[in-house]
């Protein structure tokens, strides 16, 4: 789909005409991300990251590809071709890995803030819930791809992550600890359980990028949505994807880039473990298992579940863990306001920074030792984060009172001061 | 009914996990003050690292070699007895200024020798190492594993400080308030105090005992502190001997990042002039 007013591609010279008439490969990109889509003017930049989060899955794909070209599998290798061959003898091979495991930590920040991007602007919310869909889709991969690159360095970390991760399956009541030791391949990971994340974690971002596809072409039905959550009316409201946003998005990419450099070439380590630089020992367990800090919410509310209540403990904890995730999936239907922005909602407003506050909180938590203060705190949160969803939303919903709405994009952008409307010379450029 | 539930059911799910986790909150207050936490031996005396300054810290930080070869000397007169350091090469000594014939010496002297099968008799013998041979797998007689040393600094909080503070931390006896406190916290037979080591009883002798242990060939006073600071500073080359470059690549990198970014925002500027947004 595209509004009527967007610009058609017209191949100017003889090769474009015998690639357009015969594979319109150009075109097809020319109406995804060029000149044909139009978009919202109004854009702030928190509309950069979901660009942003392409870019991450490029540089991990890139960097992974030539990462797994020294990587050795094994149990009794995969540590030392870490640690050994890929940090001391591969070319640039410190940078090669220093990208990959900072860029997973850069790629979830980017993704984070796309999500609650998301739910503070409505983007949930109809015509869009399949864009949103199929983005929780894209998250259960995503985390699922940084779990198991976690495990292939085999680490202490690495070893106790997959141990207890895999763990939660045997939380399932008869048949649990069968399906746990089926998917490791073992009763505890060793050769067969790393050789099968390295092989899912090397498939997974793939399907990760069928994924992004079906989430750019589900978005471009109804167009990007705006931060005024007002739909686009007509031409005066939209502007050519590119150079407008491509323009934009670059100048993102750069700061992003910055920010990613930092990290690599002087604060490499800052976000891992130090564990994770003792090779695995199965005889040894770390003192305090902790996941990446990606985790950190969804551990914490793992381990708020201390009380047996009609099944055991463990098991509300895992079913919780999953359901704060799925229970996303329900959202479009939870929030049954028509209006979009919290910009306009002044309730739900509320409620989403209580919400930021709660995650950052729940975070806290899962990155610290199981303190009786921490886990009373995580209690707390976890119980507000399925408060929030399930209770608060749907409430809020029926009895706000939104703000009024501008009649259009174009009037919320020029304000009362009027005056200077885009020129048509502008919009033409 | 059936859509009354239906439409309660978000209600019901919520309630439900929010239940739970009021249960689990009154068990953990109730466990709480029926089992008060009780404060251990290793909250109350474990120290954290003492300061450390090195010249390979900061964001742009060097390694000086000077101090590496001595850090070096140090490793290998007193650490290389009992632990390994099998991520390092004999070669990657060139990097802190030792030249390839002093590098072929060290190999050739260095007592650990390299497993070597005799190709014709099929026996298993040894050989001298080579400048290409990671340094020796140690076999060490006593009980328990000394850890390799190759990326120590990276494998602990607080990093050089760490072992720094660890070399120079042990103490004769036991505080007099540790023991009266926690009775059952006593150092066992065979380990020794030491408040910078995790569970506050290390089984390693402390291996920096007197000045002069090791010679210097630059006229640095051999100190214990000394010593421990040196070799400290050698663990940071062994754990990333690249980080020197990373730092020099890093500025680079980031200076281009920034003039790139300043011209981006330039273009993103020229692109929207007199478009309101």
């Amino acid at each position: 789909m595209s509004f009527p007013w967007a610009r058609h591609y017209e191949p100017k010279n003889a090769l474009t005409q015998w690639i357009d008439s015969r594979l319109p490969l150009p075109r097809f990109v020319y109406n995804a991300v060029g000149a044909g889509y139009p978009v919202p003017r109004n854009l702030n930049y928190f509309w950069n990251f979901g660009v942003l989060a392409g870019v991450c899955l490029v540089i991990q794909i890139v960097t992974g590809i030539v990462l797994a070209m020294h990587f050795h599998s094994s149990a009794a290798g995969a540590f030392e071709s870490i640690n050994g061959t890929i940090m001391r003898d591969v070319n640039a091979g410190w940078f090669l890995r220093f990208a990959h495991a900072n860029g997973a930590s850069m790629f979830l920040a980017v993704v984070y803030i796309h999500i609650f991007r998301g739910l503070y602007y409505g983007s949930y919310k109809a015509p869009r819930e399949m864009v949103w869909l199929i983005g929780v889709v894209i998250f259960l991969l995503i985390m699922a791809t940084a779990f198991m690159g976690y495990v292939l360095p085999w680490g202490q970390m690495s070893f106790w992550g997959a141990q207890v991760i895999t763990g939660f399956f045997s939380a399932i009541p008869v048949v649990g600890e069968w399906i746990r030791v089926w998917l490791l391949g073992g009763y505890a990971p060793d050769d067969a359980a790393l050789n099968r994340f390295f092989s899912l974690h090397y498939l997974l971002p793939f399907v990760i990028a069928g994924a992004v596809i079906l989430h750019i072409w589900a978005l471009h039905i109804p167009g990007s949505g705006n931060p005024t959550g007002v739909e686009v009316k007509g031409e005066q409201d939209t502007v050519p994807f590119h150079p407008y946003y491509t323009a934009k998005d670059g100048f993102g990419v750069g700061v992003f880039m910055i920010i990613f450099a930092i990290l690599i070439f002087f604060l490499p380590d800052y976000l891992g473990h130090p564990d994770n630089y003792i090779p695995a020992n199965p005889l040894s367990t770390p003192a305090h298992i902790v996941p990446e800090w990606y985790f950190w919410p969804f551990y914490a509310i793992l381990r708020a579940f201390t009380a047996d209540f009609i099944i055991p403990a463990k098991l509300w904890g895992v079913v919780a863990m999953f359901g704060s995730i799925l229970l996303l999936f329900f959202l479009p239907w939870l929030d049954k306001s028509p209006v979009r922005s919290a910009n306009f909602r002044p309730m739900y407003r509320i409620a989403f920074w209580v919400l930021v506050l709660d995650v950052l909180v729940l975070g806290y938590c899962g990155g610290s030792a199981a303190t009786p203060a921490v886990v009373i705190a995580s209690q707390l949160t976890a119980a507000y984060y399925f408060a929030h969803f399930l209770i608060i939303v749907p409430i809020i919903s029926r009895l706000e009172r939104p703000k009024p709405l501008p009649n259009s994009i174009t009037e919320a952008v020029l304000g009362d001061h009027g005056g200077s409307r885009m020129s048509e010379t502008a919009l033409s450029a | 009914m059936l859509p009354l539930f239906m439409r309660s059911i978000k209600f019901i799910v919520g309630l439900g996990f929010v239940f739970v986790l009021f249960l689990a909150l009154i068990g953990t207050i109730t466990g709480l003050i029926k089992e008060p936490p009780q404060a251990t031996a290793e909250e109350e005396f474990h120290h954290h690292p003492k300061e450390l300054a090195l010249k390979s810290d900061g964001l742009l930080g060097k390694f000086d070699n000077q101090q590496l070869q001595r850090g070096f000397l140090v490793y290998e007169k007193v650490c290389a007895s009992c632990h390994s350091l099998s991520l390092v090469s004999f070669r990657d000594l060139r990097q802190i200024g030792y030249s390839e014939a002093e590098v072929k010496k060290i190999a050739k002297d260095w007592p650990m020798k390299q497993p070597a099968q005799d190709p014709k008799a099929g026996t298993w013998g040894e050989r001298d190492n080579l400048p290409s041979d990671r340094f020796p797998k140690v076999y060490y007689p006593g009980t328990g594993t000394p850890p390799d040393l190759s990326l120590m600094t990276k494998a602990r909080h607080g990093g050089p400080a760490y072992v720094y503070s660890l070399l120079t931390g042990y103490e004769e006896k036991q505080p007099a308030e540790l023991l009266a406190r926690f009775p059952g916290a006593k150092t066992p037979e065979g380990s020794h105090f030491n408040p910078y080591f995790a569970n506050l009883n290390i089984a390693m002798p402390p291996p920096l005992t007197s000045e002069n242990q090791v010679t210097y060939s630059d006229g640095t006073r051999a100190t214990v502190d000394q010593m421990a600071k040196d070799v400290s500073a050698f663990l940071v080359w062994t754990a990333e001997p690249t980080m020197q470059t990373r730092h020099q690549a890093g500025l680079a990198v980031v200076l281009f990042l920034l003039i790139a970014t300043g011209l981006a925002y330039g273009a993103y500027l020229t692109v929207w002039r007199g478009v309101k947004h």
